[in-house]
């Protein structure tokens, strides 16, 4: 996948808006004051961990060789193409675990009824809708944003060049003296 | 998790350590399930007030500057924060309320259970109401007394008698040149939930003014009331030896443990528990005798004039129950974890609620009303017997027990710095001002579980004391003190310089003097008061070399007390800072430019040995404006330089 989702923890507050927002967008209702009554609870895929000082947002990574895929037994864990996100087919979950233990994020879970296995499927009907994931549209610091790869690396290549130019030019005039 | 990373006492340590094998929570572990806390919450710039909201401010400046009503960040967070005020005095003042009311039904009715134990007391307060005391009766004096108090709370019109009868004058005139001095105890919180109102005030200045006025009515009128009130209802302390931390809980007795803050039923409690037939009934029930101990103020209370034991502070109300020996939880209002109500389930514990404003989920309600106190109390006491029989095994009681000193108060401070005939603070000052003792300084306050149980009281105190700075305590950190062996009177030679440990032995009192519970932080005005009365220090409290501190606060009411310090001039540090750092020129103004305006000012600092520090700097500074650090040139005088002496 091109999209990703980047998260500067710096900024984030820990306020856990994007945990409510995962939730309330995976939802039935997709209304907070009916969805926090609704059976199922709705789930967050998105979770605010504390590090030290920071508090992190974290969520599925969308792995190009993702280990849930490879180990799933039943085939429930799937990418349509290269350009979709990691989802998982709740009738073919089996709620075997296996995806949980191999994840190294930890991001994968259990569902509320424990049935199957649930986790983030970056917003894609979100997505589709031109609209972002709601945990990015959430961020009330925007301490997470949807970027592509190119727009990450991009502006680092510029300025691992500058720094190589620069490093040059100095090298050139010391020898010119 | 370390239970040492949790807890600094031993006891906890050792029932925190068996909560995590039996896999019970406790606030720790609910604290680490908070966790990340909202930033937002804790800068203070989240406000919930209207629907327009609720509103956030970004404080990294990317996201919105201010609310849907234009308020920004220090508008919001200063309405916060005198709403935590306005929390905090009306927990103080309603708590002042019902003694005021239990007061008047003692005056009213003679065959009620609460008597006047103190006269001596009752014509002292009356006296500073202006209530005539000569050749009048108690019952006379202690009507007019109740009238006067009881118009304290509502009056429409003037202003508080107590904050014109208790302060220095000169404290006084800074309050009413500021505009703060307190009008009514009621309308004062009234006040700060109108002013926060949506489209009310925005200025944030204007709002902490109102902060102020408002924690000066609790501090020097509803928890004044409340003690000066307890003290005349149910006898003015005196010091007694008491013990404390988990160790004083009994396997061999009914314990009940009296929990929370007012010592309406419990003193009752006290004093039918050892009612021969109560004492029969528990013997033939299997148990040696009926043991009585405390958690947080009521144990303060009852500790305070009885020396009953006091079993912990706030963070060991659920590790008391998990001893698994305490028949009865009985609990009245403020600092009862709702945990209580589902941890007790797990054991044979009956947790009892008792006040008709605070019911428990998973607690049963014996409502006490004050016309019943004997009954409703034995009622109880037998509850907690027939329980005994309930009771699975030995328990686990920590052998953790320390011993110390507690009931000091305003009055019989006098009494032990002067002798019965000398009785007056002049020996305090005279210390203070010699250099013997640098200064004062109050440790009050809470636990919090974001700072390890117990340490920051006990390791700011420590450092304090051996700089020759005397401390006063209140509350759960008065018995983080106490478990801690800080109270006991050989304390001084162990961990105080050498000045204050001087003058402890000479007048023998500890070097941390408990003087209550946390609307007894009202003590601490006086005995304030009483120091710029006896002169040499200045006129005012803002002179003197005192600072106050609350290293693990958590609640609204430490608020209201660190705010009516302030604004009756002392420096204060707390550990956690108040919830106002999103919100910049607040933050200025409450911790650097208020000093101009009131005297006081605030001060936030998580280590407590930096707190203590700063503390000492801020008492040597004081000290230096006064005058007092000159060193004198000792001068030897022959019988010339005697003649010359002139008779003052």
């Amino acid at each position: 996948m091109d999209k990703t989702i980047v998260v500067n923890i710096e900024k984030c507050l820990a306020c856990k808006s994007c945990e409510i927002a995962c939730a309330l967008t995976h939802s039935k209702s997709k209304v907070l004051e009916e969805a926090v009554a609704e059976s199922p609870r709705p789930q967050r895929m998105v979770t605010v961990e504390a590090a030290d000082e920071f508090a992190v947002p974290i969520q599925c990574r969308h792995c190009e060789a993702p280990l849930c895929i490879e180990i799933c037994p039943t085939g429930a864990i799937q990418r349509q193409n290269e350009e979709s996100p990691v989802v998982v087919v709740q009738d073919l979950c089996i709620g075997c675990k296996l995806c949980m233990l191999i994840c190294p994020f930890g991001v994968l879970q259990i569902g509320s009824e424990r049935r199957a296995i649930i986790k983030c499927d970056m917003c894609w009907q979100r997505l589709e809708d031109g609209q972002e994931p709601a945990c990015v549209e959430a961020c009330p610091t925007k301490a997470l944003k949807l970027v592509s790869l190119q727009e990450v690396t991009k502006p680092k290549r510029r300025a691992a060049s500058k720094q190589l130019a620069k490093e040059i030019k100095k090298k050139s005039k010391s020898k010119e003296k | 998790m370390d239970p040492k990373k949790r807890s600094s006492d031993k006891a906890a340590q050792e029932m925190i350590k068996q909560m995590a094998e039996a896999g019970i929570e406790n606030a720790w572990d609910r604290l680490e399930q908070q966790e990340p806390q909202c930033g937002f919450g804790k800068l203070g710039i989240c406000c919930r007030n209207c629907t327009m909201g609720p509103c956030r401010i970004d404080p990294f400046g990317d996201g919105p500057q201010a609310g849907v009503c234009g308020a920004t960040a220090d508008t919001i967070a200063a309405r916060n924060l005198v709403r935590m005020v306005a929390g905090g005095a009306a927990a103080h003042s309603d708590h002042g309320r019902d003694i005021a009311h239990t007061f008047k039904m003692a005056v009213e009715n003679e065959s009620c259970d609460y008597t006047i134990k103190d006269e001596l007391k009752l014509r002292e307060v009356a006296a500073r109401y202006g209530i005539k005391v000569e050749g009048r009766d108690t019952k006379e004096i202690a009507s007019d007394l109740s009238d006067a108090v009881m118009a304290e709370f509502g009056k429409q019109e003037g202003t508080l008698v107590s904050a014109a009868a208790y302060p220095p004058p000169a404290r006084q005139k800074v309050w009413k040149e500021f505009g703060i001095t307190p009008r009514s105890i009621d309308r004062e919180i009234v006040e700060i939930m109108h002013r926060t109102h949506i489209g009310v005030g925005s200025d944030y200045k204007n709002l902490v003014k109102q902060g102020l006025r408002a924690c000066l009515s609790d501090g020097w009128g509803g928890s004044l009331i409340a003690t000066e009130l307890s003290d005349i209802l149910f006898g003015s302390p005196w010091p007694i030896q008491f013990g404390a931390n988990l160790g004083v809980l009994d396997a061999e007795q009914v314990n009940i443990i009296v929990h929370g803050h007012e010592p309406t039923l419990s003193d009752i409690v006290v004093a039918v528990s050892q009612e021969p037939e109560l004492v029969k009934m528990a013997k033939d029930n299997g148990a040696k005798g009926i043991n009585i101990a405390g958690m947080c103020c009521t144990a303060i209370e009852m500790l305070m004039r009885h020396g009953i034991p006091v079993a912990g502070n706030f963070l060991q109300q659920e590790l008391a129950v998990m001893t698994g020996v305490v028949e009865v939880m009985l609990v009245d209002v403020q600092c009862i974890m709702p945990a209580l109500g589902s941890l007790s389930g797990c054991f044979h514990t009956r947790l009892i609620t008792t006040s008709p404003k605070c019911k428990i989920a998973g607690a049963e309600h014996i409502e006490f009303h004050e016309d019943k106190a004997v009954e409703t109390a034995r009622e109880i006491v037998k509850i907690a017997i027939e329980n005994f029989a309930n009771r699975k095994g030995k328990g686990n009681i920590p052998k953790v027990k320390e011993r110390g000193i507690a009931g000091f108060t305003t009055e019989n401070i006098s009494y032990h710095l002067g002798g019965r005939f000398r009785a007056s603070y002049r020996p305090l000052n005279d210390n203070i001002i010699n250099g013997r003792v640098r200064g004062a300084a109050g440790v009050v306050g809470c636990n919090n579980p974001k700072q390890v149980h117990d340490y920051g009281h006990i390791a700011m105190i420590k450092e304090l004391i051996k700089n020759d700075v005397l401390v006063v305590s209140t509350g759960c950190s008065a018995i983080a003190a106490a478990k801690a062996g800080l109270m006991r009177p050989e304390a001084a030679a162990k961990y105080c310089g050498k000045g204050l440990a001087e003058v402890c032995e000479t007048v023998g009192i500890p070097p941390v003097l408990h003087v209550g519970s946390c609307v007894d932080n009202s003590r601490i005005l006086t005995i304030l008061a009483n120091i710029v009365a006896e002169g040499g220090l200045g006129d005012d409290i803002s002179d003197l070399p005192v600072a106050g501190a609350a290293p693990e606060w958590m609640s609204e009411k430490a608020v209201s007390i660190g705010m009516y310090f302030v604004a009756s001039g002392v420096y204060t540090v707390i550990g956690e800072p108040l919830p106002v750092l999103g919100a910049p020129n607040l933050t200025r103004y409450l911790t650097d430019e208020i000093e101009k305006d009131i005297g006081g000012k605030w001060a936030f600092e998580r280590d407590p040995i930096k707190a203590a520090r700063m503390m000492i700097e801020h008492i040597e500074k004081k000290r230096d404006a006064l005058g007092i650090n000159v060193e004198k040139e000792r001068k030897l005088y022959d019988m010339a330089d005697r003649r010359t002496l002139t008779i003052e």
